[in-house]
């Protein structure tokens, strides 16, 4: 281990230590006083290592700690739309929460813990970084889950995901042991000697389905979706908003970095595996998503739909695709970052609501934030010519370049079908019959996040602000 | 003579034992953490019967990583389910339906 070696992973040292830190400091001192200083600084520290990340000196490939741990564009890019999509959510949380007596110092530290699990994540290149970077990730949202500890909702999703976690965990072990044997190494440039066309050990194959179902667990395409919206809904809103954003981002540049960096020779191998996820979550979770009355459930079953079309971007295993699924995982990121910013401003005499129902002729009475949600959701469901179409129109162009032109088609056809229940939202919002009225909501954060994220759907339409040729980059690193 | 098959047969069956006790259980929470640590503690044999077999030391290294980790996790598990029992008032499976799904 070198200086070099160090600089290279600077960031994740340094919001390590702020996390111990805080902690320490926090529990001498005013406890859960301190939370709402706690939120603002974290979010600045995000910020800022989002910028250093993001714009500092350091271009090209950097493979440190023998090989455990790469720094390239492709990294980069996941954990700048990381970073940003956390300090956005934490400072969205910060009222919802403290209104609620739910501001609890632990919830920035944990979340901190949580990104820097996503950061080594999308760097690993190994599969021991790999699991190590999962599990810290994992763990602190097991925790952040059952944050509202004296409710049963809260506890018994943080309760269901610890157990169906730990059985993804377990998956991803096993393959990761199988692979390990069959391929005498952990490290991905080991494995991907051993894994080339044609003479595939059978026990590395194996461990390979077991990988893969493992990290589909992790980022909820069915048929392992079963914890998501149980979660979704249990959990706080602003947990379940984080939920939805970062973690969906690391899982699936994870998801890129594996099959690509240590099973990029057999790509074959895999290709129809992700295929058949991808057809699955994207039908499963747009029919699924027509009979939900709660919101939070609904923005569940349309994260499993998300997750099939970024998965669609994977399974044509070019670098192509790579660039779609990050594109897509972008524009998802802040299409999430609004809808929820929407979701959190909910309430009825200070209790959060959920319920779709209660935005009956919201329209006539906020006109503006209706605006913008209206936005956002014809961006969620892929209208043209707002981003979320381009976002659809990569992918199915990658699935199709890929020559997977039967699953183009069938992404078309569960994207018409999942345009259903977004307008249904559009036409309570517009024409529903008004009951009991919502609390007017203030707070500026939640308008400005609102807004900014529906005017970018609009505005980026121009050149998606430069997001694909970054993208393009990011995808050049990982697939040469 | 005990050769590698025979700890990757009992890894393998362990493993089963593990996702089965998973979903067929229909009594206790703490029997799915058991079953957690049982999937866990099969890969470690896995681990080691390879490491030892391939002669790399990696394998063990790794198997010290899973056997923190699942420390961590159980002591995760069990907050999460004494705030539960403490709100709900029992640790049965059937339960834990207050959300359907």
């Amino acid at each position: 281990m070198t200086v070099a070696d160090l600089s290279v992973i600077l960031p994740e040292i340094v919001l390590c230590c702020y996390a111990m830190v805080a902690l320490l400091v926090a529990a001498y001192t005013g406890k859960d006083e301190t939370a709402p200083l706690l939120v603002w600084t974290t979010t600045g520290i995000f910020f800022l290592t989002a910028i250093w990340i993001g714009l500092g000196p350091s271009g090209g490939t950097h493979v440190v700690q023998e090989g455990l741990f790469i720094d390239d564009g492709f990294a980069r890019f996941a954990k700048v739309a990381i970073l940003l999509s956390a300090a956005a959510v934490l400072l969205m949380g910060e009222g919802y929460m403290a209104r609620r007596d739910l501001l609890r110092f632990e919830y920035p530290l944990l979340v901190t813990l949580a990104v820097v699990g996503m950061m080594v994540m999308v760097s690993a290149g190994n599969l021991m970084s790999l699991y190590m970077g999962l599990e810290l990730q994992s763990l602190s949202l097991y925790v952040v889950a059952a944050l509202r500890r004296d409710s049963v909702r809260s506890t018994e999703a943080g309760l269901k995901y610890f157990v169906l976690g730990a059985l993804s965990s377990g998956l991803l072990l096993y393959g990761a042991s199988l692979t390990y044997g069959f391929a005498g190494t952990t490290d991905f440039a080991g494995i991907v000697t051993v894994a080339t066309e044609g003479h595939v050990p059978l026990g590395l194959l194996f461990g390979l389905v077991f990988l893969v179902s493992g990290l589909a667990f992790k980022v909820s395409a069915a048929p392992f979706h079963m914890w998501t919206p149980d979660v979704y809904e249990g959990s706080p809103t602003p947990v379940t908003a984080f939920f939805a954003t970062a973690p969906k981002m690391a899982a699936m540049a994870l998801f890129a970095r594996l099959v690509h960096g240590a099973f990029g020779g057999v790509v074959g191998d895999w290709q129809q595996v992700l295929a058949l996820l991808s057809v699955i979550s994207m039908f499963l979770g747009s029919i699924a998503a027509i009979g939900q009355t709660n919101i939070k459930r609904l923005m569940a079953y349309s994260s499993i739909t998300h997750m099939g079309y970024a998965l669609m971007g994977l399974a044509a295993g070019t670098a192509f695709g790579v660039q779609a699924m990050l594109v897509y995982m972008a524009i998802y990121v802040t299409m999430n970052v609004g809808t929820f910013a929407f979701i959190l401003s909910m309430g009825r005499d200070g209790q959060p609501v959920t319920d779709i129902s209660s935005l009956n002729n919201y329209a006539n009475r906020e006109p503006m934030k209706a605006l913008a949600m209206l936005v956002l959701l014809f961006s969620l469901a892929g209208v043209p010519p707002l981003v979320g179409f381009f976002g659809k129109y990569y992918v199915l162009r990658a699935a199709y370049d890929g020559g997977l032109a039967w699953l183009a088609v069938a992404g078309v056809i569960a994207s018409v079908i999942g345009a259903f229940y977004y307008l249904r939202i559009v036409y309570y919002l517009y024409f529903g019959q008004e009951k009991e009225v919502l609390d007017h909501d203030t707070s500026p954060v939640l308008g400005v996040m609102l807004v900014v994220s529906a005017a970018a759907m609009v505005v980026g339409v121009v050149n998606l602000f430069g997001v694909d040729t970054m993208a393009a980059a990011a995808a050049a690193a990982l697939v040469p | 003579m005990v050769g590698l098959e025979h700890y990757l047969a009992v890894a393998a069956t362990l493993f089963v034992i593990g996702i089965f006790g998973l979903f067929l259980n229909r009594k206790n929470v703490i029997i799915l953490l058991m079953s957690i640590e049982l999937m866990l503690l099969s890969v470690n044999i896995n681990l080691v019967a390879f490491s030892s077999f391939l002669g790399d030391l990696t394998g063990q290294i790794f198997t010290m990583f899973v056997l923190t980790v699942a420390a961590a996790e159980a002591a995760i598990g069990l907050a999460i389910l004494v705030c539960f029992f403490r709100n709900r008032g029992t640790i049965a499976v059937e339960d834990v339906n207050n959300m359907k799904g």
